[in-house]
């Protein structure tokens, strides 16, 4: 996990913006490896953002689309070789 | 490291002055996820440079802060409207028009309706949130029955509020439209869904294939009532039902690529001029003139104002002409605005005339105040001059009623008005041009055309004696 929560380098990982979130929940509830949560701290704008867990992510991007805010969430994925 | 991030939207979101990078919309808003496929969609296909969106008034009025593409924003309602102008007068761009339910099935119902009947060009994206969100909640077309909004407290009835109107339905019968989808953003199924009927839409348009529609139903966690998750479940249990998921045409694949016809004749060629005229090529020194041409009707002021558009025309300048006509048939006021142009013209309005021609005294008492400064005005010598007019613009007298009866012909006012307004050199064509737009506008009665020409040199000779420099 980096200093971010947003998991290792190494492995497919969402990664927040959590400033940018809204809190709506709908990547957590879109995950299909429910490797998403909402924090019980608060960002910027008052509300408590997503955050991932720190593993368990298969890198499928459903959370992305999910998301209606553009710049809450990027997705990594390590180069298939 | 492959990233998969948002695309084809503006780096920052320059809203209020501060520039930030989120949207306006409500957590869990179903127009920010379209807003995400639509952006990704232009920007795989390489399309942002020659797209034109057409902003709704609606939740989504902002859209021009998000979409890093070329926008305009529409009156509620018109957004089809405007779209078909920008699609007859662009005819290399691609047109979106991003409308709500409310925007484009109740107010702009209609002009949605005719657009798609004649095939424009325009990729529509139909956001159903079953209600007006930007104003607070208020019933839509799309509403269900029984689902309770700001001007429905006690739920939608049939026999009150009528029945949700299904417009991709509605559409379809229709020959025009090549495409039909009703798709949701409710769950990661619906939104690839969503994400292919988007891209099929603008290849439709990338290939001038005609008219594509989709309609994408979207939650609205704030005027549901409901949290984002429950909203969207509503969209998924309540929504669908009335309006179910699915194609309802694509022909893309026979429909043939269509360029746009030819723009239709100008002006001119309905009024009988020359067509044989070197297309005009932007000169922006030449500036641009406007004129304004008013009196009452019957005194010839509609055929003055297309003489100079004319020579205008023929002198490879751009020009425009714009009647305005009284609610009288004949003998009411008249004017006309006529623009004169090294480049090309936006509006044919001329509310600032730098040249204005009163034929009577109402013309003058109207329009003279709202001449700028370094302005002209070329008055009847009738008109009895009250009020001066402002400062820094010339004011110039000139018997054309009195000249053109001592001249023979006291219907050619115009023609006298003409030849002054050629010596004052205020249109910036040359006189030969306007003689011959002069003897155009009597094509159809050849027996005018010199009587017409003398009396243009005699008035010109009138100014030459009258007005020393
Ligand atoms: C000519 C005109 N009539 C009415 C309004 C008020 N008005 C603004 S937005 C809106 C409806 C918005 O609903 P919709 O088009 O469904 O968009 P949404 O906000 O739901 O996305 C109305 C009626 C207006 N701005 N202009
Ligand atoms: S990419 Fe897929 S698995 Fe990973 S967090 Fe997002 S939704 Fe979950
Ligand atoms: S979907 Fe986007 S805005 Fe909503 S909680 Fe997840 S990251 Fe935040
Ligand atoms: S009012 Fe409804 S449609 Fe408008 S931004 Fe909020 S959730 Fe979206
Ligand atoms: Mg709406």
């Amino acid at each position: 996990m980096d200093d971010k929560g947003n998991g290792s380098p190494a492995l497919p990982r969402p990664v927040f913006n959590e400033d940018h979130c809204k809190g709506c929940g709908r990547c957590v509830a879109a995950c299909p490896r429910k490797v998403l949560r909402i924090k019980d701290t608060l960002n910027v704008r008052g509300v408590n953002p997503a955050e991932y867990v720190g593993e368990g992510c298969i890198g499928c991007a459903i959370c992305f689309y999910n998301c209606p805010e553009p710049y809450a969430i990027q997705v990594h994925k390590p180069e298939k070789k | 490291m492959a990233v998969i991030k948002a695309k084809g939207f503006y780096d920052t979101f320059d809203r209020s002055g501060t520039p930030t990078r989120d949207t306006h919309y409500c957590p869990g808003c179903g127009h920010g996820i379209i807003h995400k496929l639509l952006c990704e969609a232009m920007a795989d296909m390489g399309i942002q440079d020659r797209t034109v969106i057409v902003n709704p008034i609606g939740c989504a009025v902002f859209g021009y802060y998000y979409w890093d593409v070329g926008n305009v924003g529409a009156a509620h309602g018109r957004a089809q409207s405007v779209a078909t102008a920008i699609n007859r007068t662009r005819p290399d761009s691609i047109v979106i028009s991003y409308q709500g339910d409310g925007d484009l099935a109740a107010i702009g119902f209609n002009a949605t309706f005719q657009a798609a009947n004649r095939g424009e060009h325009v990729a529509t994206f139909f956001v159903n949130n079953s209600t007006y969100g930007m104003t607070g909640g208020q019933m839509a077309p799309t509403t269900l029955l029984g689902q309770k909004t700001k001007t429905t407290p006690f739920g939608r009835a049939a026999d009150h509020e009528g029945y949700p109107l299904c417009v991709c339905e509605a559409l379809n019968q229709l020959k025009a439209p090549v495409y039909i989808a009703r798709v949701s953003v409710a769950d990661t199924k619906r939104i690839m869904e969503a994400k292919k009927a988007i891209r099929k839409a603008l290849e439709i348009q990338v290939q001038k294939k005609g008219f594509a529609f989709v309609e994408i139903l979207s939650p609205c966690p704030t005027n549901l009532g409901l949290d984002p998750l429950k909203a969207a479940q509503w969209e998924i249990e309540q929504s669908e039902q009335i309006f179910p998921l699915g194609t309802f045409r694509d022909i893309s694949a026979e429909a043939e690529s269509r360029k746009d016809p030819e723009p239709k004749p100008t002006p001119s060629e309905f009024f009988g001029g020359g067509t044989d005229v070197k297309a005009p090529e932007p000169d922006y020194a030449f500036g641009t003139k406007h004129i304004k041409i008013a009196g009452f009707g019957g005194q010839g002021i509609l055929s003055l104002g297309l003489a100079i558009a004319e020579a205008a025309r023929y002198s490879a300048r751009y020009s425009s002409w714009f009647p305005s006509y009284g609610p009288e048939q004949r003998g009411g006021s008249s004017s006309c605005n006529v623009i004169v142009s090294g480049t090309p013209i936006g509006s044919p309005d001329a509310p600032q005339p730098d040249v204005l021609v009163c034929m009577n005294r109402p013309s003058y008492d109207r329009f003279a105040k709202d001449v700028p400064k370094g302005g002209v005005i070329l008055c009847d010598a009738t008109v009895e001059i009250t009020e001066q007019p402002p400062e820094g613009v010339k004011l110039f007298m000139m018997p054309s009623l009195k000249l053109a009866t001592e001249f023979g012909v006291p219907k050619a006012t115009n023609t006298v008005m003409l030849a002054a307004l050629a010596h004052l050199g205020v249109t910036g064509l040359a006189t030969e041009q306007l003689l011959n737009a002069l003897d155009d506008s009597f094509k159809k009665k050849p027996k005018l055309i010199p009587i017409n020409r003398d009396i243009f040199q005699k008035a010109y000779a009138w100014c030459e004696a009258n007005w020393k420099a």
